[in-house]
């Protein structure tokens, strides 16, 4: 092992794939990473308001969302998008496809119930001023509700994110053309495997580490943002 | 402006509202006290339908209150003032007055704006109209959110408890503010207990006792010769 790492010839064989394998393996990862993002933002924000609306089927479809996918795992999800997609759409799914709707669906139903959480600690009062207003039920998340949500749900949601990047690895097991197979694929042929996994881990962290100095500068600002006290007694 | 016609509500298998039958007339000014539980915040949340009857109509304007117009009703024709403000507190005290006439009744930015800041000036806190409510007293609060139902241009504002939440000495602040709005052709539902106000601005007080209307007459009536020996001993207990 100690040898392996310091090993001149193998660091310069990794020099080599650096700008064919690495740079755009990790182009991949980010993109995935970025698009899946987007995806469970929208996935979470839509079931996360569908689960508090007092309306049995969405609370029914939004908690089977989010049960579904939270408890099953998601090389598991994958695979099945790898092998059963194909005869939906007829065709070949594309790789950067796979891994966004992988990793989005999946995290979407972490997010989902982030936001949900987040809606239901602010106070009833406000949905009361809100409809006593004259606006309608999702006028009132968008405006009022989840904007209040915002402080107490950044935390967790980059905590979803930068497990999101980390997991876009999973796109390795079929072949994703992510960080992760590039890495694998030539650093596993060789027995390369300090210079292909150690590079490729710094490069993951290159992504998370400042993505959790972002979340931890948002925490900060979004204490600035007051939120409504819960009432006390209401007579 | 307002009928209510034999409503009734329960929660679960509490009976909160018992056929309550009520009319207030375009303009009038209607107090409503009575004992803690005893229906007041649902019988005026039915009103604007954030509570939804069990039974019973509700009509303002004429027109029947339902689940699906209570948006475009409560748009139109009434705003509500809380025990606890409910101001927006993501937002200053400005955007809190503009976001409604903005967003919903569709008025240009500007134009809310200077509506906004008229208001605020009408219940004398102008100076604050950029801070954030948290940054307030309670009486502030309270008028702020009075403001904000004005700029709506509702012609029905109901009141629940407005002052109850407030430290004593800001009461009368806030109630100033409502005294003044007593003048102009508004029709004012207030559920108080402030009986000074009530004898200054009522036109009729009703009494609701276990989910009745129990009594009602002018507020000379309740002060001097109320009947109902419920009545009696709440007023004894509020008057001291
Ligand atoms: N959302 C609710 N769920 C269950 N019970 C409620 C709810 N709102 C009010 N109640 C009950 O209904 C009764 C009347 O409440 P309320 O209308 O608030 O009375 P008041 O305003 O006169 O004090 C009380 O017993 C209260 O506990
Ligand atoms: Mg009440």
């Amino acid at each position: 092992m100690i040898k392996d790492l310091f090993d001149v010839k193998r660091w310069e064989a990794f020099l080599k794939v650096l700008p064919t394998e690495y740079i755009p393996g990790f182009i991949m990862t980010l993109k995935v990473a970025l698009a899946g993002l987007l995806l469970a933002l929208v996935l979470g924000v839509i079931f996360g308001i569908l689960s508090t609306m007092k309306i049995k089927i969405c609370q029914f479809l939004s908690r089977a969302y989010v049960e579904f996918f939270q408890n099953t795992p998601l090389v598991v999800q994958v695979f099945f998008y790898y092998n059963c997609l194909p005869f939906v759409i007829g065709g070949r799914v594309p790789k950067f496809w796979l891994g966004v709707i992988g990793v989005g669906i999946y995290h979407g139903a972490y997010i989902a119930e982030v936001i949900r959480t987040g809606i239901e600690a602010v106070p009833k009062g406000q949905f009361d001023a809100a409809y006593s207003q004259g606006f309608g039920y999702l006028q009132t998340m968008w405006y009022i509700i989840l904007p209040q949500t915002m402080k107490m749900i950044l935390p967790p949601l980059t905590n979803q994110a930068l497990n999101l990047v980390k997991n876009t690895s999973v796109l390795a097991m079929v072949a994703g053309m992510d960080l992760m197979y590039h890495a694998d694929s030539w650093g596993g042929d060789r027995n390369f495997f300090v210079q292909a996994y150690l590079p490729c881990a710094l490069l993951y962290f290159a992504i998370c580490f400042p993505l959790a100095r972002l979340a931890r500068y948002l925490e900060i600002r979004s204490k600035q943002i007051p939120s409504a006290k819960k009432a006390k007694g209401v007579a | 402006m307002v009928k209510v016609e034999n409503l009734k509500k329960n929660f679960g298998d509490l009976e909160v509202l018992k056929d309550i039958n009520l009319t207030v007339e375009e303009g009038e000014k209607l107090v409503i006290i009575g004992p803690s539980g005893s229906g007041k915040s649902t019988l005026i949340r039915c009103i604007n339908y954030l509570e939804e009857p069990t039974s019973g109509e509700v009509y303002i304007n004429d027109q029947l209150v339902t689940k699906k117009n209570r948006s475009e009703m409560a748009k139109n024709y009434s705003s509500m003032v809380f025990q606890q403000f409910n101001l927006y507190p993501h937002m200053t005290v400005l955007q809190n007055l503009t976001l409604a006439p903005v967003k919903l009744q569709k008025v240009p930015k500007k134009e809310a704006e200077n509506t906004a800041m008229e208001y605020l000036e009408r219940v004398g806190l102008a100076d604050k109209a950029n801070e954030y409510p948290q940054n307030l007293s309670g009486g502030q609060q309270q008028r702020v959110a009075i403001a904000r139902s004005l700029c709506t241009k509702q012609k029905l504002i109901l009141f629940d408890e407005p002052t109850s939440a407030l430290d004593p000495e800001m009461v009368q602040e806030v109630l100033d503010v409502m005294i003044g709005l007593s003048k102009e052709n508004i029709t004012m539902v207030c559920v108080t207990h402030e009986m000074g106000f009530a004898r200054q601005v009522a036109d009729r007080v009703i009494f609701m006792d276990d989910g009745n209307i129990v009594e009602e007459g002018t507020p000379e009536h309740f002060f001097t010769n109320p009947e109902n020996e419920r009545t009696k001993a709440f007023l004894g207990k509020i008057l001291h």
